[in-house]
């Protein structure tokens, strides 16, 4: 009798048991926090595997700001026709950037540093640890975890400092309507801000991975793609920033 | 089951070869200087095109019904291609699309790269949902000014366009809604559009353009012949896209000058 | 106590989830996911095919009034034909293929035991099935689904008064698009890393069949156009709703002033196409890849040219993203890039001519065999044919003045797009049921399908060349108001008649494929004598795909006919030396 039962239940004979004579354990989902396969991937091959998924997912996100850049320059120097005085003008006035925007930058600048040492950090613990013996040890993980927090802190601080540069600008009359110039610093800077909290949202899960005393190798694996995507958030800020600046 | 299939694709292929050879619906008749030109260089690839097109479903079901498995023990020829024939194939491919193209670039290149003369006949076409306004400046050959503030489709085309009565330019602007020109003179389009894009599709004449609003495109095009042409709009633009039509009316420069200066007359 | 390595104990299966949710609605496993897909994509199909069987009702009875619908009025016209559009080319095409058949065999054809991101297949899916119901959300609320077309264009689509539904539900239609987006650029990061990280030992690129090649390019193409659809579904979304002008200009609707300035809807024109030519592609080339693979399955021979089809379908993707400006050429853009464009566009279509020639040339010295699978490959070689010497004159913008806009155009793209892709579906389902439920589906059905679906498309579809040529316009709810269309009404009849019939035979197929679940012969683990991994494996293949091993693959994907082999085909693991690869 056919049946639409693609996945085999444990009792199936075709599943091997352990030299434990246990049933493996079932772990959540997901490759990548280490559910074991035939031949379970190692950490080198899960890292590596991460790393690739991470590489190919910021291409989208690329091109996503790619072709905000390309709608920037085109609708910068595009003349239009004014129906009123039936000329074509160009109706693009750079809005100054609120200050602020620099010390945001800043903050980010600093969070990437604290990043990076968070990611070293529990590389070095999962490498350290040998994860198949006891996989849910917390080995040392003191160290990181001050890297973790102060990175979440700044990146917080970051989107705030990002709202209060939305106010200033509307105090000072400048709304996503109010002209092309300011529509795109809303766009681009918003776009920004929503995919950076994702990594800050990435970042607590790398938390709380930790906390609920995930293997090393597995927090490592988390670590690092948060730590690559901030990175690449970082610099896609400083190209927003120089492209608003210095782009007219 | 191969013998089928090669009566039905042949079927199929022979049956739609027909009407388009037959041309049972085929291309309304040209009347614009550039038309034989188009026409000519349509038949062209539509003759290329065909022969690719027979060739490749007959060859299609002749290799079906040849080398279908009779269950004898015929083996299949264990070949993994031919890097000479990919080539030679590759390049005639190649040749013949890009040739083609290049063709057709200088016909393109006469229509679209050069502006209109200077004794070209202007007409503004614009397009609102959903209708086709056409201005004449008169004889002081320049547009008058319009503003949005007057505009008001009820009060007919002067009011559909807001055109500005203040304007002195304005005073010897004809507002048609139908568009007459003169035969075997260049006209030169000035395409605009009030609210969403349009486009300004003349079959017979070989002629189209979207109507963007924001912008004011110049085209030109000589009809050939007199007579009545429909204007179509082709374009999606709202639920009237489908009744959004004109007429082009084609006449001797005697008429066209009698039109106009009869519309001018009305004016005063 | 033993130390438990897993690393090292290879026959560690992965053990299965339990329960209905976990196994069923969440599951994880890129199989049911696979499936999932495939059911979305078949009640897409049904209600896109229902939207356009009234699209057809109402072009030659405008004023008939339909049971439970009433009378359909121009704007409702409008309406159906965007909803078909937007249905057909994301929920059908672009699901369908990849996320269907591309998300159950890819990992199994490559020899994985899944996706590299299970977690994340399960949500792309789950996006994807969101993003249908908002879609479809947009009938139902105030002002109707939106009449811009599936194309959109601003300032149409980006002005609140431009038309009834171009209100709320336009908005719901930008937001199923951008869920849709998010969905497909998951799955396009799943198949690329497993494709490029997770392939057995002894699968070498270019021992992969070309399926997985064409889903895998599928992959790259929609992960560089989706994000950029993304970005114009943003734009527009502001346009609409706070006042931004990326896409109006200033102008007057109605006599008012719409509030914008300075915007420029050919922008609009630029990102949608920029993304929208890949996007025809992404949902031909897994069809062009399965097509590969049964001519050469059924011809009891390796396909013709395996290495010139990789780079064709590569030059396909990568050209793809050259030449969507011939979607342009009467916008008001510039003629020299015109000419550009169009110049690139010919180009594409050389490797597409390479492929055929070879799909031709795998014919040829063959042993045929005509089970359903094949007839559809060789549809789809018929209808690929059709819709592609079509291509050549809508490419080149002298002609394109007369044929762009008109019914040239929706011939041209339903040929090469809509029925080819479709008929790869069928063969798809057709050949890989046995393996996915154990069954054979009916033959006899599936021939009168088969007929009654290539006659029947056939019938519907040349006719539309015919229209183009004598300028009908497109999009366009009557045939009344101009009367040079009058004399077309007969052909439009026609069609709609082919319609009536066509619409029907799918019915057959629905029926087969519900029926052979429970009354299908059953079938054997190969029954195509096919070399490829999934044959290799049980039916339906077990949770981890290859119960308990890795395969390990020694030859290439298309050894049928091999002199001196045993059977007529060796299989990729069978260590039986092949003549080549």
């Amino acid at each position: 009798m056919a049946s639409f039962t693609p996945t085999a239940s444990v009792d199936d004979p075709r599943l091997a048991l352990d030299d434990c004579g246990n049933v493996p354990p079932v772990r959540g989902g997901g490759g990548d926090d280490g559910e074991p396969w035939p031949g379970s991937p190692d950490y080198g091959t899960r890292l590596r595997r991460a790393r690739l998924g991470l590489f190919v997912a910021l291409i989208p996100v690329l091109m996503l700001f790619v072709s905000f850049t390309s709608a920037y320059v085109v609708r910068q120097g595009l003349p239009s026709l004014d129906v009123r005085t039936n000329q074509m003008v160009r109706d693009w006035i750079p809005v100054q950037l609120p200050i602020l925007l620099l010390a945001n930058t800043c903050i980010l600048l600093l969070s990437t540093a604290s990043m990076e040492f968070a990611r070293r950090q529990t590389k070095r613990e999962a490498v350290l640890s040998p994860a198949e013996l006891l996989p849910r040890d917390l080995f040392g993980d003191e160290r990181a975890m001050p890297w973790l927090a102060l990175t979440i802190f700044l990146g917080i601080s970051f989107l705030t400092g990002q709202w209060l540069a939305w106010r200033e600008l509307a105090t000072r009359g400048y709304y996503v309507s109010t002209s092309p110039s300011s529509s795109f610093i809303y766009l681009l800077t918003g776009a920004h801000a929503i995919h950076l909290m994702g990594g800050v949202l990435a970042l607590f899960v790398a938390g709380g991975a930790a906390l609920l005393r995930r293997p090393a190798p597995t927090r490592s694996i988390l670590v690092d793609i948060t730590s690559w995507y901030w990175h690449f958030m970082a610099l896609l800020w400083v190209y927003i920033l120089c492209l608003l600046e210095f782009a007219h | 089951m191969g013998l089928v299939l090669l009566v039905v694709i042949w079927l199929i292929t022979i049956l739609s070869t027909y009407f388009f050879i037959a041309k049972t619906w085929w291309l309304p008749v040209g009347a614009s200087a550039l038309a034989p030109a188009i026409d000519h260089h349509f038949t062209t690839t539509f003759i290329v095109m065909g022969i690719v097109f027979v060739a490749a479903q007959l060859s299609l079901g002749v290799l079906v019904w040849m080398y279908r498995d009779r269950k004898d023990s015929r083996k299949a020829e264990y070949s993994h291609g031919n890097i000479k024939l990919e080539l030679v194939w590759t390049v005639l491919t190649a040749v013949l699309f890009v040739g083609l193209n290049l063709m057709s670039r200088d016909i393109w290149a006469s229509e679209r790269f050069r502006p209109a003369d200077p004794g070209a006949v202007r007409v503004e076409v614009t397009g609102m949902q959903f209708a086709w306004y056409f201005r004449y400046p008169g004889p002081d050959g320049t547009f008058g000014a319009t503003k949005p503030e007057l505009e008001d489709a009820s009060s007919g085309g002067e009011g559909a366009l807001g055109l500005d009565a203040k304007d002195p330019a304005s005073k010897d602007d004809v507002v048609s809604g139908i568009m007459v020109v003169p035969v075997n003179r260049e006209i030169e389009v000035i395409l605009r559009a009030h609210d969403v894009i349009h486009s300004f599709f003349v079959p017979a004449m070989r002629f189209k353009q979207d109507a963007v609003p924001g912008l004011a495109i110049h085209m030109h095009f000589t009809p050939t012949q007199t007579g009545d042409f429909e204007i179509a709009c082709a374009e999606l633009c709202g639920m009237g896209h489908y009744k959004m039509h004109g007429i082009l009316k084609v006449v001797s420069q005697d008429e066209f000058d009698k039109w106009l200066a009869a519309r001018e007359a009305e004016k005063q | 106590m033993a130390t438990h390595d897993f690393a090292a104990t290879a026959s560690h299966a992965h053990a299965a989830p339990q329960g209905f949710i976990r196994k069923y609605i969440f599951s994880l496993d890129h199989k049911v996911i696979g499936i999932q897909y495939y059911l979305l994509a078949l009640t897409a199909v049904f209600v896109g095919m229902y939207l356009s069987l009234l699209m057809r009702i109402h072009l030659i009875w405008p004023t008939a009034s339909l049971p439970l619908l009433g009378e359909i009025k121009p704007e409702a016209y409008l309406s159906l034909l965007t909803i078909h559009g937007t249905i057909m080319v994301f929920f059908v095409l672009t699901t369908a293929p990849q996320g269907g058949f591309g998300n159950y065999f890819l990992p199994i054809q490559i020899g994985a035991p899944d996706m590299a991101f299970p977690v994340l297949n399960m949500l792309s899916f789950w996006t994807t099935f969101l993003a249908f119901m908002v879609m479809l959300a947009s009938f139902i609320v105030p002002g109707g689904a939106p009449l811009h077309g599936w194309t959109g264009y601003a300032p149409m689509s980006a002005l609140q008064s431009s038309g009834p539904g171009e209100g709320l539900g336009a908005d719901l239609w930008i937001i199923s698009i951008a869920l849709f987006c998010l969905g497909a650029l998951m799955g396009a990061l799943n198949f690329i890393t497993t494709t490029l990280d997770m392939r057995a030992k002894g699968m070498s690129l270019m021992r992969m069949p070309l399926t997985v090649w064409a889903w895998f390019i599928t992959a790259i193409l929609g992960l560089l156009a989706f994000g950029v659809l993304l970005s114009a579904g943003v734009l527009l979304l502001m346009d609409r709703n706070l006042g931004s002008s990326f896409f109006v200009p200033m102008g007057t609707i109605s006599g008012q002033l719409t509030g914008h300035k300075g915007g420029s809807p050919l922008l609009w024109q630029h990102l949608f196409w920029f993304f929208g030519h890949p996007e025809v592609y992404i949902a031909i080339l897994p069809a062009m890849g399965l097509a590969s693979q049964l001519l050469s399955v059924f011809s009891r021979k390796p396909i013709f040219g395996y290495k010139a089809m990789v780079y064709a379908m590569l030059s396909i993707g990568f050209l793809g993203f050259m030449v969507w400006g011939h979607h342009m050429f009467m916008s008001g853009m510039s003629p020299y890039s015109a000419f550009t464009f169009s110049v690139l566009t010919m180009a594409i279509g050389v490797p597409s001519a390479i492929k055929t020639f070879n799909w031709l040339g795998t014919l040829l010295r063959g042993r045929i065999r005509f089970q359903s699978p094949m007839l559809f490959a060789i549809g789809f070689v018929s209808l690929f044919v059709s819709g592609g010497i079509s291509g050549p004159f809508l490419a080149q913008p002298l002609l394109d003045i007369q044929l762009h806009d008109t019914w040239f155009v929706p011939a041209h793209f339903h040929l090469i797009m809509g029925v080819a892709s479709i008929f790869g579906i069928f063969a798809a389902t057709y050949y890989w049921f046995p393996k996915i439920t154990g069954r054979m589906m009916n033959e006899g059905m599936a021939r009168w399908h088969f007929f009654i679906s290539l006659i029947g498309t056939y019938a519907i579809f040349m006719p539309m060349h015919y229209l183009g040529m004598a300028g009908h316009p497109r999009r366009y709810s009557q045939l009344t108001e101009v009367a040079y269309l009058h004399r077309l009404i007969p052909l439009q009849t026609f069609m709609t008649y082919a319609a009536f019939i066509t619409i029907a035979g799918q019915f057959i197929f629905l029926f087969n494929l519900i029926w052979s679940l429970k009354y299908g012969a059953k079938a054997a683990d190969n029954p195509w004598e096919a070399t490829t991994l999934e044959w290799t494996t049980a039916t339906p293949p077990p949770h981890d795909n290859f119960g308990g091993h890795t395969p390990v693959v020694h030859n290439g994907p298309y050894e049928y006919s091999v002199p001196g082999a045993p059977r007529d085909f060796v299989m990729q693991t069978d260590p039986e030396v092949a003549a080549t690869h």
